[in-house]
């Protein structure tokens, strides 16, 4: 089959499709028949799974992990690449009370298991609103929707020989993916794995270090319970682990934490050597305090005050903004808000990542993306 | 000619405006708080069963060369397209669902089931049509450029063609549309466009292409031997659906009462106004939940309008709150059966077809179009909304347009 032909036959489900779907072919061929929909608009109102227009999945199981935290293993539907890096992070849509609500989470699962099945784990924030709710119980069955997993945040391949893991509560998360990797190739190198946790029952994975560190020599696991014994002191890294400045670190957990790691590492000159993954966001609490607003596709991003409209902000940097009636009714200017918050002028909302947004009565809340 | 002076026209002082506008917005805020998981589920049971008529017409007519089957093939098809045109289509690229969050039933990813592609056809419509509402010379909707439907327009020649134009608009309503509104993206577009294809063209022609070889090609071909019975079956459907649309839309807003305002009425108009020109500028459609839901929620055009972005499932409550405004403020609520409002859409195309001294009446003061001036002609009756010491009664707009029928019978 000639490469055009192909490429012919697949178009019209080639540009709408989340991921990689395999079949295009047999799908761009009946699209012709079913546009302007694609074949999965009607698959999936059999089975959720059968669609590739956007990335699905299907929670099989929720286990918990500790009292505030579980673990939700997902089967990806079509178009899923199982391909992803340990490390690397992924958009869960979940559907409350009508609405989908995204977030983004580590991906605790190793890409290299045999079985088509993807897992988070989630620890329940005081205030975060979707990570309480999953949590406090999603049932097995639930039907997510999927972003394809990123971040930078990623073991590379092979794994450097000496590793140094820095990690905090639920920063383990991105964490255990990487040791599970390397566990499961069999290749754990020279590891040693600082976590904090206020108390024994919070340690997520528990068993697992224990597991792991009694398997291989080379895995040294050390479990600061902050409530008893305080905080890690950076300091007695010298006297505990004497090679840490040789070792690749990869460092998560809350943002005091990261802070300290990073101006620590800075000073001793091995800051090339650090890789850090922040999970919070710096948000604006009050109303009316902008931000940095980033149009991604146009790379342009401009200082605002929590006033002017995301629209105006975008036009006055000459970004060919979408616009339409300027007053909120027409949805000609709606666009992707991929990273950050902002405000509804009109009823005061916040939006946050994942959600499309009317640039015109929507200003920043804090430092955010705009696909536009 | 048309209505310049709203407030002068509605019997409101500009505070009456802005109480009336600030009583529409809280039900605007009390059906954005009260959205959730029950209509969430209400717009996913019709897209479900609006695809199952769908699979059930198409895979009926491949028993087309049995009467009964065709017939059924037909109907199902039929009203699978009016579902997927009006409560979908129309509503979903409004926004009406985008706060479902929802990639798949949001108003920037919907693609409809008609010759033109989406996006052209919200700016068209979303955006002229939805924001100068009745605006002689600025919404391309009154008469779609085709048709005289107020004489605040001058008449040409062209106009006596108009009782067959309107036949031909009704029969093939998707193209009148498709091109309508890439004559608008064109010329929003800028540049030089004459015998160069655009990509608003090019969008166009790949759009209008793939629908056409769906319906008149493919699904004939699949059924073989039944080609040109499934080929005249999709017909069918597509025009039952074309005269539906026409029939819903030209009741929304060209019965007599819908009325039409000057380019000065909307220069400087406040939030308030706006909502005023829209409730004055629609009209309903008398309608059960049925019927209602057969017009995309359309017989609810007066809501719509007011509310573009809600969604259509809450029309009907928006509805009552809408009627006991109108009842306060003396404001007139156009509505009447679908054979009614239909019929004074068809006496206005076929009157105005004629030059202007063939018409009686003013700008001023005619069935389809009036001013604030066709009361000052009149004596005797309200000038701003009062409440009547001897009865008690409010009076207002609502009466000053009773007096004033009841001074024109006399005067006959």
């Amino acid at each position: 089959m000639s490469m055009d032909f192909k490429k012919w036959l697949e178009y019209p489900a080639a540009e709408k499709s989340a991921g990689q779907p395999r079949f295009n072919a047999v799908r761009g061929v009946l699209a012709r028949v079913t546009t302007p929909l694609l074949p999965d608009d009607y698959l999936h109102l059999a089975n959720p799974l059968w669609s590739a227009r956007e990335l699905r999945g299907q929670i099989v199981e929720v286990r918990k992990e500790t009292a505030d935290s579980a673990t939700l293993v997902i089967k990806p539907g079509w178009g899923f690449d199982f391909k992803y890096l340990p490390g690397q992070f992924i958009g869960i849509g979940i559907r409350i009370e009508g609405r989908w609500h995204w977030r983004s989470y580590s991906l605790t699962s190793s890409p290299s298991w045999n079985e088509k099945l993807i897992s988070i784990t989630v620890k329940a924030m005081p205030e975060g609103f979707l990570s309480t709710h999953i949590v406090g119980g999603v049932p097995a069955g639930t039907i997510v929707r999927l972003a394809t997993p990123q971040g930078n945040f990623a073991l590379p391949e092979p794994p450097p020989r000496k590793i140094l893991f820095l990690t905090a509560g639920s920063g383990i998360t991105p964490v255990i993916a990487m040791l599970r990797t390397m566990d499961h190739r069999n290749e754990l190198p020279d590891v040693i794995h600082v976590h904090s946790a206020p108390t024994a029952n919070d340690v997520m994975f528990a068993d697992e270090l224990a597991d792991l560190h009694a398997r291989h020599q080379d895995f040294r696991s050390h479990v600061q319970l902050t409530r008893t014994g305080g905080k890690f002191d950076l300091s007695s890294l010298e006297a505990l682990f004497p090679d840490w400045r040789e070792r690749q670190t990869w460092a998560c957990g809350p943002v005091t934490m990261l802070d300290d790691i990073e101006h620590l590492w800075k000073r001793e000159g091995i800051h090339d050597r650090l890789h850090l993954e922040r999970f919070e966001i710096a948000r604006v609490a009050d109303t009316g305090q902008g931000g940095t607003v980033t149009f991604s596709k146009s790379d342009r991003s401009v200082a605002v005050d929590g006033a002017t409209t995301l629209l105006q902000a975008g036009e006055d940097q000459g970004v060919a903004m979408p616009f339409g009636c300027r007053m909120g009714i027409c949805q000609t200017c709606v666009v992707a808000l991929t990273e950050g918050y902002i405000r509804d002028l009109r009823s005061g909302k916040e939006h946050g990542p994942g959600d499309r947004i009317q640039t015109c009565i929507s200003a920043a809340a804090g430092d955010c993306t705009l696909e536009a | 000619m048309a209505i310049t002076d709203i407030g002068a026209y509605a019997h409101l002082t500009d505070a009456d405006i802005e109480a009336l506008g600030r009583e529409l917005d809280v039900i605007r805020r009390d059906i954005e708080e009260s959205r959730g998981e029950r209509d969430a589920r209400y717009i996913r049971s019709v897209i479900r069963a609006q695809r199952a008529l769908e699979i059930a017409g198409r895979a009926t007519l491949f028993a087309g060369r049995y009467r009964p089957a065709w017939v059924a093939g037909v109907g199902l098809l039929s009203l699978a397209k009016i579902i997927e045109n009006m409560e979908l289509g129309h509503n979903v690229s409004h926004g009406q669902w985008d706060w479902m969050n929802d990639p798949e039933i949001h108003s920037t990813s919907w693609e409809w089931d008609m010759t033109g592609p989406s996006e052209q056809w919200k700016r068209a419509h979303n955006y002229s049509h939805h924001t100068y509402t009745n605006i002689v010379g600025m919404d391309d909707d009154v008469g779609f450029g085709i048709l005289r439907m107020t004489r605040d327009e001058a008449w040409r020649p062209i106009n006596l063609l108009q009782p067959i134009a309107n036949v031909i608009l009704a029969a093939t309503f998707e193209w009148g549309i498709a091109l309508h509104d890439l004559s608008i993206q064109k010329e929003a577009a800028g540049g030089p466009h004459q015998g160069m294809l655009t990509r608003p063209d090019r969008e166009f022609y790949a759009k209008a292409g793939k629908q056409m070889a769906k319906d008149f090609v493919i699904y004939p071909a699949l059924t073989g031997p039944g080609f040109k019975r499934t080929l005249t079956a999709n017909l069918t459907a597509n025009l039952i659906r074309n005269v539906w649309a026409y029939l819903v839309i030209f009741c929304g807003h060209f019965p007599d009462g819908a009325e039409k305002f000057t380019v000065a009425e909307f220069e400087n108009e406040t939030r308030a106004q706006w909502y005023l020109r829209q409730m004055l500028g629609s009209a309903n459609i008398d309608a059960g939940p049925v019927m209602a839901f057969m017009t995309g929620n359309l017989s609810y055009q007066i809501e719509h309008h007011m509310f573009p972005d809600l969604p259509s499932n809450r029309y009907a409550e928006i509805a009552e709150r809408v009627r006991v405004l109108c009842a306060k403020y003396d404001l007139p609520y156009t509505t009447g059966p679908l054979s009614r409002q239909y019929l004074l859409a068809f006496r206005t195309i076929h009157k105005l077809a004629l030059p202007d001294r063939f018409l009686r009446r003013t700008a001023d003061d005619a069935p389809e179009t009036s001013s604030e001036r066709k009361f000052t002609a009149l004596g005797g009756t309200v000038a701003r909304l009062r409440v009547d010491p001897v009865t008690g009664q409010r009076r207002g707009l609502r009466s000053a347009l009773r007096d004033a029928k009841v001074a024109l019978r006399r005067d006959r």
